[in-house]
């Protein structure tokens, strides 16, 4: 039996890499398979229309899969480790002051340039110049554009800061969410009614898809070096407080302005 | 052609939602740590990975579904609202409109990057007790139920802090029924929803539904279905935690029920 052995090598490291990459591959298909039926099925069976350019479709689909394959790929190598480690390397230098800042630079960073929030808050300063707010000209429109995503990128450090905060402490998330929705309910009651469509969506812009896994592998990072935090239960919430926060900001800017 | 100018585009955007983010990191890393991070070479060709990843990933959403999901969006909207003629619409003449919100809130949510980034890390901390592929089938439910939800608020012109209220009030008496550990998972996936694949085609639909029914603004009624989107996946984790923690009690049930029967 062992002299066989040299003869029948273990499948070599390239057949491995090559079945990983196919499984990949496969697992983002599977995530765009329901996409491909919605919009399939009401293409041709509710709006009885036929595929425009096909093949163009076809190969934008090809772009998605690929693309999603190397970012669950880069996920898993670059921006869990670097995240996790630099939640290490902030608890043993253990300056409380550094990581308070690196939390804030990140959130208000990331928030200040993202499409989306950028996006919204020119319908916003629309909304705020049709209902007469500011005046209805392109400069001071763009002053209020301005202005609020300044807010909402403040408010994501500032949430960010609380969140690591409460990582360190160890309070439990679900007294300061609550607490947070009461404060919007009770904003909501006097902010003016025009804002407030604004403020509730521009909770669910601020996190982007580049800052979601970076901020959840700090937290889950934090709460696993400090001694008595649970990964489950301190680790998550980083982000439940950067999509509350900017509502209690938003709707404080549209009392304000 | 066209093509290269959306991937010139795209990998613009992508490379501006990166910069803030490596300087920071860099920043942080050689100013304030002054140590080189470990295995810096494997995590630099990560980011790579996920920088054109993101961007292959979204060149081909702005050829292939977005325009797609987008005219959509408008046919579907602008059919019901054709024989108004200025009337106040019978919201029982938007059934396909609430069919499309929901299903096209389900479909994006399941491709969408951000979530697959969180549901595989609970799954890795929970020791496999979450599972990543149940989470995010569970946060697409949810999204599903919110837009197509915010889709009938929009026909109806019913007030929007109203049901952002009640929903308040339903996730905090879930919170206080379901298991300690998935609460702070469950806000979480309320922010992680609405990302790159899922707002662009809701805040079209919000859109569409808001400019042809007549008494409603696009300004002021276009806004709210995002809010929607990432209110009812905290609600919906949060029952699907419920549920299996139910299932789990009945079969440990059964099974020593089994046992006495045997002794």
């Amino acid at each position: 039996m062992d002299s066989r052995a040299p003869e029948r090598p273990p499948p070599s490291l390239t057949w491995h890499r090559l079945r990983t990459l196919v499984r990949i591959f496969a697992g983002s298909f599977r995530d765009l398979i329901p996409m491909i039926l919605v919009i399939g099925f009401f293409q041709i069976a509710v709006l009885q229309q036929p595929f425009p350019n096909l093949e163009k479709v076809l190969l934008g689909l090809v772009f998605v899969v690929v693309g999603l394959s190397l970012f669950v790929r880069g996920l898993e190598s670059g921006l869990f480790p670097l995240g996790e480690s630099m939640a290490h390397a902030f608890a043993r230098k253990g300056s409380l002051i550094a990581l308070l800042g690196f939390a804030f630079c990140l959130g208000f960073g990331t928030t200040v340039a993202e499409p989306a929030l950028i996006a919204v808050a020119a319908e916003a300063a629309e909304v705020a110049g049709a209902a007469g707010f500011i005046s209805n000209t392109d400069a001071e429109k763009n002053a209020y554009a301005l202005d609020l995503r300044y807010t909402v990128a403040l408010s994501v450090g500032a949430s960010l800061v609380l969140g690591v905060f409460r990582i360190l402490k160890g309070w439990p998330i679900h007294y300061l969410i609550i607490g947070g929705y009461v404060i919007v309910v009770a904003m909501t009651g006097f902010a003016p009614p025009e804002i407030v469509g604004i403020a509730y969506d521009s909770g669910g812009v601020t996190t982007s898809t580049m800052t979601v896994p970076l901020v959840a592998a700090l937290g889950v990072g934090l709460a696993s070096v400090i001694r008595g935090r649970n990964p489950m239960l301190d680790g998550f919430g980083l982000i439940a407080f950067a999509s509350l926060m900017p509502m209690i900001f938003v709707l404080a800017f549209g009392m304000i302005v | 052609m066209e093509l290269i100018s959306v991937a010139v585009s795209e990998i613009l955007a992508t490379l501006r939602d990166v910069a803030p983010i490596v300087v920071i990191l860099l920043g942080f890393q050689f100013l304030v740590l002054r140590r080189r991070p470990p295995n810096l070479g494997r995590v630099a060709a990560g980011f790579g990975y996920v920088v054109v990843g993101l961007t292959l990933f979204l060149v081909g959403l702005d050829t292939a579904l977005f325009p797609l999901g987008e005219t959509m969006a408008r046919q579907l909207t602008e059919g019901p609202a054709a024989t108004l003629g200025g009337a106040e619409p019978d919201w029982r003449d938007y059934g396909w409109v609430y069919a499309f919100a929901a299903a096209i809130g389900f479909a994006t949510t399941v491709a969408e990057p951000a979530l697959i980034a969180v549901s595989l890390k609970a799954e890795e901390i929970s020791g496999g007790a979450v599972d990543a592929w149940g989470l995010r089938i569970a946060v697409a439910v949810g999204v599903a139920v919110g837009v197509a939800l915010g889709a009938f608020r929009i026909v109806t012109g019913t007030p929007l802090p109203l049901y952002i209220m009640v929903g308040y009030v339903v996730v905090v008496i879930q919170t206080v029924r379901t298991t300690r550990s998935i609460v702070p998972l469950a806000y979480d996936s309320g922010g992680v929803t609405t990302s790159t694949v899922t707002v662009p085609v809701v805040a079209a639909l919000g859109l569409g539904l808001a400019s042809t029914i007549p008494g409603r603004s696009p300004l002021i009624d276009g806004f709210g279905l995002i809010a929607f989107a990432s209110l009812f996946p905290i609600m919906s984790v949060m029952g699907y935690a419920m549920i299996m923690t139910s299932i789990q009690r009945r079969r440990t049930v059964t099974t020593s029920e089994e046992k006495e029967i045997r002794e």
